[in-house]
């Protein structure tokens, strides 16, 4: 692994541009890839012929009852809003700090978000009784309903965040554009549409690099907003576990954990799969992202604590009885696997420098997305089971839930999903920026405008 | 080559006729609207008067009077309640109120099986739910009956993102099954878990009096949407009580008007605000603020010795 260097003169600053132009164009899938690519397809399909059924049949192919009406298709939404939180972490406030190692994740990151929040906004249509009648949200919404705020915030982050990934990425179509040759036509239609006629003018960069400046600061806000407004969907109600002030900045710490892992996962592999690539997504950045990692679960462990332990201590009521399924009841495996596997183990691990290196952070990173999801789970599913009147003169299979495979298979493609837009997103775009790296290694503004673009 | 030309021109001519003809058209049609639209006006917006076909017949008005109106006069009482839009309209001057008698109640479930059958409504989905409830453990166990409690500050009218579920002005909440969306935050935020929700296509009977839908009625029910106890809304405009209140053998129900202050089980009827004062009424679970339409009296001196029904589910204290 090479170290950075910065360039003396301006000779081998054209240099270190034309070695990125060479290294960092999408690359061509080996059989991992392609194996990959089919799997995810395959998971897909599969959700969409539920969801077909779904459809037709109505909601009775889940394992939803009138006692648990919103199951894991709420849980899984309420995860995809979690994890495209990162977006604006790494990119935003990274960016505004002035943080000198950004470069090669900003774009990871982004189009985690971009990809995250377009499933969030699928897969809540997938739980509605009536997708028919979405339309009715615009004719009839009302703005008391927490669930208008959530459309409005999400359709602004996802407008944004696209954006976000699309203004400092023009460049890279561009480059592509004009230096991918032996490409299919319509991939090079598709470079020339999406390059939006970006022609390497010190003009444009400037307009991009501004625009950037105002999405930062624009994004940080509704960022939060979207996290905070899906913690108000259950805040908002009376329910045993969701009746809490604390949810807003628990989610909102929740989400910057999940977000952040997801970014180390996506380095990992991007760095495993594609040559040449540790020379630029390096040691040191999953060692900056480990440390980052930490601070964010110490900061999600203490709303944790906030969440569990003042309630548990005065043990009131319904909401006793709900903390003692968690605690000890029929939700206390999963409960206590999220808190140790998902928050726990991690913040061990990645106190120390060995525990920051790629494999044992990539481990960690994996067992704190998966408690993500779980966490979720349980934060929908128990409440809903602890309504305030008893569990009576109903089905007795209202008095449970497990999710059907069908609705675990419409779960399993959504996920499917948001990693087949990212992974084709990879295959098809420069994942790192090439022109923000050279800016962040010293290679002068005029350099870049000129020669980013040439061949050697 | 004249003949080319010759007729070159006549097409051009019944072309250019047709365009005349197709103008007059719209001029005619245009006039047409017009002079409807004036003529309703200058009438006053009235339909015209059927011919009267001079045969009488009689016929009682709600205030008691006999009067004798012309036969083409006397159109069929349409049994299907209000349209979607009538329907926000709450009857006008009445607040209806509940009081359930908690002393009276022996868990016959005549409420919940002429509900179940006046809505076609299946088994397991239960508008109305009697409770075996037991306050402590050295409290005595007793029944709760449980409709919708159209709480004056809905918390699921309010979470609705669409003004599918309403309030009106004579208090009751309502649900348009044509406008609701599915999402069932309704169900989420009401605390009662009054709610249910038709997870598939639900099966009803054909011979329905009536097939076209109202809110008033609830039916016929729509797949993937919300709904729940409506009060009866039909009944009430009739003038006539709740189907739950008349099949209760016992009187435990009262329904009635808070304006003006009276409500009736069937058998009695009592000044509202005097029952609720001499028996101790109160509301479940007031400190959640919902100020709920339905008013319990408290089960003592009861009428039935409490006798433990099969276990529906576990127990719980309240």
């Amino acid at each position: 692994m090479k170290e950075i260097i910065k360039p003396v003169n301006e000779q081998e600053a054209i240099e270190m541009l034309h070695r990125y132009n060479e290294d960092l164009l999408p690359q061509k899938f080996g059989m991992a890839g392609k194996l990959w690519v089919t799997i995810l397809c395959l998971v897909i399909a599969i959700g969409l012929y539920n969801y077909f059924w779904q459809l037709k049949l109505g909601l009775t192919v889940t394992g939803l009852s009138d006692t648990v009406s919103w199951g894991i298709y709420i849980s899984n939404f309420v995860f995809f809003v979690a994890v495209s939180l990162v977006g604006s972490l790494i990119t935003a406030i990274l960016n505004l700090l002035n943080v000198s190692w950004r470069a090669p994740i900003t774009r990871i990151s982004e189009i985690i978000a971009v990809s995250g929040i377009m499933f969030a906004g699928l897969i809540i249509i997938v739980d509605m009784g009536r997708p028919d009648r979405i339309l009715n949200m615009f004719l009839h919404g009302r703005i008391q309903s927490p669930i208008v705020w959530d459309v409005i915030v999400v359709m602004t982050y996802m407008t944004i965040s696209l954006l976000f990934l699309i203004f400092p990425l023009l460049p890279g179509i561009a480059f592509c554009r004009d230096r991918m040759t032996n490409i299919p036509k319509w991939q090079h239609k598709m470079y020339k549409i999406l390059s939006f006629g970006w022609t390497n003018k010190k003009a444009q960069y400037e307009i991009v690099v501004k625009a950037i400046k105002i999405l930062s600061v624009l994004i940080i806000p509704v960022a939060l907003s979207i996290h905070t407004v899906t913690s108000w969907l259950f805040a908002t109600t009376y329910r045993p576990g969701w009746d809490s002030t604390n949810f807003g900045a628990y989610f909102v710490a929740g989400a910057f954990m999940v977000g952040a892992a997801a970014v180390i996962a996506g380095m990992f592999i991007i760095r495993k799969f594609y040559n040449r690539y540790d020379e630029y997504i390096t040691d040191k950045h999953f060692d900056r992202m480990g440390r980052m990692l930490v601070l964010l679960s110490f900061v999600y462990l203490y709303f944790t604590v906030n969440e569990y332990f003042i309630p548990g201590y005065k043990m009131k009521g319904d909401e006793g009885e709900h903390l003692k399924e968690l605690f000890v009841g029929h939700y206390a495996p999963m409960f206590w696997m999220v808190q140790i596997f998902g928050m726990i183990i991690p913040i061990l691990v990645l106190l120390f420098p060995k525990g920051r290196k790629p494999v044992p952070i990539f481990i960690m990173a994996v067992f704190v997305i998966i408690g993500a999801w779980f966490k979720r789970y349980l934060i929908v599913i128990p409440t809903m089971l602890h309504p305030f009147l008893p569990l009576q003169q109903i089905p007795e299979a209202s008095k449970h839930y497990s999710a059907t495979f069908a609705e675990w298979s419409i779960t399993g493609a959504s996920l499917a999903g948001a990693l087949l837009v990212i992974t084709l997103f990879i295959r098809y775009f420069p994942i790192i920026s090439i022109w923000e790296l050279a800016e962040e290694r010293g290679v002068p503004h005029d350099t870049i405008y000129e020669h980013l673009n040439e061949k050697e | 080559m004249s003949q080319k030309s010759e007729d070159l021109e006549k097409k051009d001519d019944s072309a250019s006729g047709r365009r005349k003809f197709l103008k007059l058209g719209i001029l005619t049609a245009g006039l047409t609207i017009a002079g409807g639209g004036l003529q309703k006006v200058l009438s006053d917006e009235k339909d015209p008067e059927p011919k009267e076909s001079g045969t009488k017949i009689k016929v009682m008005t709600p205030d008691g009077k006999l009067v004798e109106v012309d036969s083409t006069h006397i159109k069929e009482h349409d049994h299907c309640g209000a349209s979607r839009d009538e329907s926000r309209q709450g009857i006008p001057g009445k607040k209806y109120v509940m009081v359930i008698d908690l002393s009276r109640c022996k868990n016959a479930l005549k409420c919940q099986k002429s509900c179940q059958k006046h809505h076609f409504l299946p088994e397991q989905d239960k508008w109305l739910k009697v409770y075996k409830m037991q306050d402590n453990e050295e409290a005595s166990p007793y029944w709760m009956p449980k409709p919708c409690l159209h709480c004056d500050k809905p918390p699921c009218v309010k979470v609705c993102p669409v003004d599918a579920t309403f309030k009106r002005s004579d208090g009751l909440v309502l649900i348009d099954n044509e406008r609701c969306i599915g999402c069932r935050f309704c169900m989420a935020a009401c605390p009662y878990s009054t709610r249910t929700f038709n997870w598939d296509e639900p099966k009803q009977p054909d011979n329905r009096a009536c097939n076209e839908y109202s809110p008033e009625t609830s039916n016929p029910r729509k797949k993937g949407t919300v709904e729940k106890c409506d009060f009866c809304p039909d009944m009430l405009k009739l003038g006539k009580l709740p189907h739950c209140v008349t099949a209760c053998p016992n009187g435990v129900y009262y329904f009635g008007d808070a304006n003006e202050d009276s409500v009736c089980n069937g058998d009695e009827t009592v000044r509202f605000r005097q029952l609720l004062k001499d028996k101790a009424g109160y509301r479940y679970m007031e400190a959640l603020g919902t100020e709920p339409s339905v008013y319990y009296l408290p089960a003592s001196n009861r009428l039935f010795p409490f006798k433990d029904a099969e276990p529906e589910g576990e127990e719980k204290h309240s």
